[in-house]
């Protein structure tokens, strides 16, 4: 012990005097490092390209490379906020939609960004490659471009303009047509190598290490961006996240890179803030997934006694320490624009669950248990874990005998949608802006085996599914609204599965640290006018 | 010198069955896991039609049969090709490159303190056992030997880098610093202490209690009674003729433990952020990716095999009854 001790502080002073030797050349490499934000990440997608791959991974690091059409806002008109779009307007019969494109946008190579881009991006990617694009743009037929700045979308069959407006930050991430042209767009090397507008420039990365983006002084954006730097740096532990933030190695980390646990913690250490704020689009769901081909759950007075056996409020404070709200239904509160609270709701009620399940045939036994299932919860949370543990005992005091699975996530993923193999499940999927993206698919019938988060239960409602067939294609808001009103009445009725609660992430900061969690999809947002306080 | 190269000769060919045996186990091990490369792909990027997974299924090989991937496997390995990882969607050598010197680094300075340390103090302890400077290393090496290494490294993490700020967090240097040459060497070493002390300090207790109980019993023997009858001074039976007997023990454990160590690093691999082999398996496991499993894998076999090789060497130099008696083949 003491020779280490020893040594710690021999490396010190040595290090001392040599850094000091060494500062001059050393600060002239990192110039301007002093503007730089370091960002905690815990994934290195294999693709980075957005285009591709829709999904927070990877919108994390590149969305501040390569920009979508508009971005979420708080306050913009249809929530959004223009990025390489300035405007959006759809044809009264939904067959067309017009998209007028920012002029004098440069690629980061240099070359002009056209209508052209935009044109190639959707039909040789968003349609035909991308996870989310293949549904949005699935009657896409054609995109003409009059101009340089004129991109009209044609569509096949009408396609409601609320979809497109609502996917668009997610779905609309364009990259350069003269890079991809002509190449296997699979194994592009600027899937990589990133090459966008946005503010920052993907200058570096080095595997389990980090990423460094740079400023793009030829921004569109005035006076944009602020920052010089930003470096996600790869730290795979999540207690390595909130110590590198004390030691201030770091200045934000977001998608709760600090678990829930520690914050009560760290937001008493001073200049440090703690932020829900800025994931409103991004709301993850707690689902109790059921396999209607159990018998006992295709009885709906079972699973409504399963919802009246889970205590939300117990969920909420006590395994995401209050940060999540309790769902009423399919669809979030941070979707105003679809959220209806006037569906049948399932208070905590262990009696009345007890009473549902005797009326459904299915007594307690002389151990006091009524039948038996097999309970997997998702492992992709700590907190889809946890519930899977208080499940176990919600339903064990209403004489349900749960079996715990627990597996890891490639497990999971197999043995819930390919195989089949559970009864009841926890899954957190997300709610991303329109219900058609991907809410629907959670408990619309006729989807193969094998597609993750989706139905996977074998549940089956006619009403339901013609219900959501008919909001595909229609094309007025206020009508296609409703429909999904009534979508979520019925999902709340019937309950092909349990909606328990609905959660943001949370964003860990340094105080020096501005304008954070300005939009709602802050964290998977360009950051050009994310500042940092000297 | 014959000796030795007689031993390398020998362990040179009885180590191939060894990496069959390996190679075919993890294969077989990774084959009966549920869900393989593409449900671990498509859960990372939220989803995905059947479809895509049906593609990527058959861009990835996974749409053949176990044997065929098998065969596949082992006559690319026959041209020292150990394939594609589709995890990171790169060949598997050059992520296993990039990633070995982190660990061999991290490895061999914890492997080097806590045997020399280990050692050192196992003497002291040995040197007179039962009083009470034994009592209190013995105690204390049981103690630390208890701790879990996660724990200690957490630990150390908290009250080094975040409370008193002596050393960084995590990480094998400071990102993106610029440094180079010896600059960037003493950069390393300070992200170095806290992941090698914690990984050091639990291996020493085991070396020191090998080496101490080592020398217990050879005080028991005749050669050491000879010896202080003889009226050699108590260091020198300590020193020439105690500890070199308790020595050999010591130098086994040290081939076993490179093993263990290297499944040791995993855990503080991830803590402290260091890229390096550890982690690389960890995440090859939970994304399903068999090639690059199976090349870690072997990588690590050949490492073992070598490191033990080595140790043989030494024992042989230890103790010349070791390998006298092979018949020369």
């Amino acid at each position: 012990m003491t020779i280490a001790t020893l040594s710690r502080r021999t490396l010190l002073q040595a290090g001392g005097t040599l850094l000091a030797s060494t500062a001059l050349p050393t600060f002239a490499i990192a110039q301007g490092a002093g503007n730089r934000l370091i960002v905690a990440a815990d994934s290195e997608p294999k693709n980075l390209n957005p285009a591709i791959v829709a999904s927070n991974g990877v919108f994390f690091s590149a969305s501040k490379v390569v920009e979508p059409l508009a971005e979420a806002s708080f306050d913009g008109k249809d929530g959004l906020a223009p990025r390489l779009a300035t405007s959006w307007e759809g044809s009264a019969d939904g067959k067309s939609v017009t998209f007028k494109l920012r002029e004098g946008v440069k690629w980061h190579d240099g070359k002009p960004f056209t209508s052209a881009d935009v044109a190639y991006s959707a039909l040789n990617i968003w349609k035909p490659l991308q996870n989310l694009g293949r549904l949005v743009f699935a009657n896409l037929e054609a995109v003409d471009t009059p101009d340089a700045t004129t991109a009209v979308f044609k569509f096949s069959k009408p396609t409601p303009l609320q979809l497109i407006r609502n996917a668009l930050p997610v779905v609309s991430s364009v990259v350069p047509k003269h890079l991809y042209e002509g190449t296997d767009i699979a194994t592009n090397p600027a899937n990589v190598k990133l090459v966008g507008t946005g503010p920052f420039k993907l200058t570096e990365y080095k595997p389990g290490e980090y990423y460094r983006l740079t400023r793009n002084a030829d921004y569109w954006g005035k006076g944009e961006p602020k920052l010089d730097e930003i470096i996600f740096r790869v730290l795979p532990d999540r207690a390595g996240a909130g110590a590198a933030l004390e030691a201030e190695e770091i200045q934000l980390a977001a998608f709760s890179a600090v678990p829930l646990t520690d914050l009560a913690r760290i937001s008493k250490v001073p200049g440090i803030k703690v932020i829900s704020k800025g994931y409103e689009a991004l709301t993850y769901q707690l689902v109790v997934e059921i396999n209607h081909r159990r018998k006992e759950l295709a009885d709906v007075k079972v699973r409504q006694a399963i919802a009246h056996a889970i205590d939300k409020k117990f969920v909420v404070d006590t395994i995401f320490l209050g940060y999540a709200a309790a769902s009423t239904g399919p669809v979030p509160k941070n979707a105003p624009e679809f959220y209806d609270a006037s569906v049948p709701t399932y208070a905590f009620d262990t009696a009345k669950a007890n009473a549902l399940l005797d009326e459904a045939g299915y007594k307690k036994g002389a151990n006091g248990t009524r039948f038996s299932l097999k309970l997997r919860p998702a492992p992709y949370f700590n907190e889809t874990k946890q519930f899977g543990d208080y499940l176990r005992q919600a339903l064990a005091a209403v004489g349900i005998d749960a079996q715990l699975i627990n597996a890891d996530s490639a497990a999971h993923q197999k043995a819930v949608y390919t195989d089949h193999d559970f009864d009841l499940a926890i899954g957190p999927p997300v709610f991303r802006g329109d219900p058609a993206i991907s809410t629907t698919i959670l408990v619309r019938s006729g989807i193969p085996a094998g597609v993750p988060f989706s139905n996977q239960g074998g549940y089956e409602n006619k009403e339901l599914d013609g219900i959501i067939a008919k909001a595909a294609e229609t094309v007025d808001t206020a009508a296609r609204t409703e429909l999904y009103k009534q979508f979520q009445k019925i999902v709340a009725t019937d309950l092909p599965l349990i909606n328990v609660a609905e959660w943001g992430f949370i964003t860990v900061a340094r105080d020096t640290v501005q304008n954070v969690s300005n939009n709602p999809r802050w964290a998977v947002s360009n950051w050009s006018d994310t500042a940092l306080k000297s | 010198m014959n000796r030795a190269i007689r031993l390398i000769r020998r362990r040179a060919i009885s180590s191939i069955p060894v990496l069959l045996i390996v190679i075919v186990l993890t294969f077989l091990l990774l084959e009966s896991a549920s869900g393989d490369a593409v449900d671990a792909y498509l859960l990372s990027i939220g989803g995905g039609d059947a479809t895509v997974a049906q593609s990527l299924r058959q861009a990835y090989g996974l749409d053949q049969s176990m044997l065929a991937r098998l065969w596949l496997y082992f006559s690319s390995l026959v041209t020292f090709d150990l394939g594609w990882s589709v995890a990171f969607g790169r060949p598997v050598l050059d992520l296993i490159f990039e990633r070995l010197p982190n660990t061999l680094l991290l490895m061999g300075s914890a492997t080097a303190l806590s045997f020399g340390f280990g050692s050192a103090l196992g003497i002291l302890a040995g040197a007179k056992p039962e009083s009470i400077r034994d009592r209190v290393l013995s105690t204390g090496s049981l103690i630390l030997y208890a701790i879990p290494s996660f724990w200690l490294g957490l630990v150390l993490s908290i009250v080094f880098a975040v409370q008193l700020r002596w050393l960084p967090t995590s990480g094998i240097e400071t990102i993106a610093s610029g440094k180079a040459g010896f600059a960037r060497a003493l950069d390393i070493a300070k992200h170095l202490v806290l992941p090698v002390g914690a990984l050091a300090l639990i291996y020493m207790a085991l070396f020191l209690r090998v080496m101490r109980s080592g020398m217990a019993e050879a005080w028991a023997l005749d050669f050491v009674l000879f010896a202080r009858s003889k009226g050699l001074s108590r260091s020198r039976i300590v020193l020439r003729h105690v500890a070199r007997n308790a020595l050999l023990p010591l130098v086994t454990m040290l081939g076993l433990q490179s093993a263990a160590m290297l499944g040791g690093s995993v855990v503080i691999e991830s803590i402290f952020a260091i890229p390096g082999f550890g982690r690389l398996a960890q995440e090859a496991v939970s994304g399903r990716d068999a090639p690059l499993l199976m090349g870690i894998i072997v990588v690590s076999a050949v490492l073992v095999i070598c490191v033990n090789l080595l140790v043989d060497l030494v024992y042989a130099a230890l103790d010349p009854r070791v390998g006298a008696s092979e018949p020369n083949t």
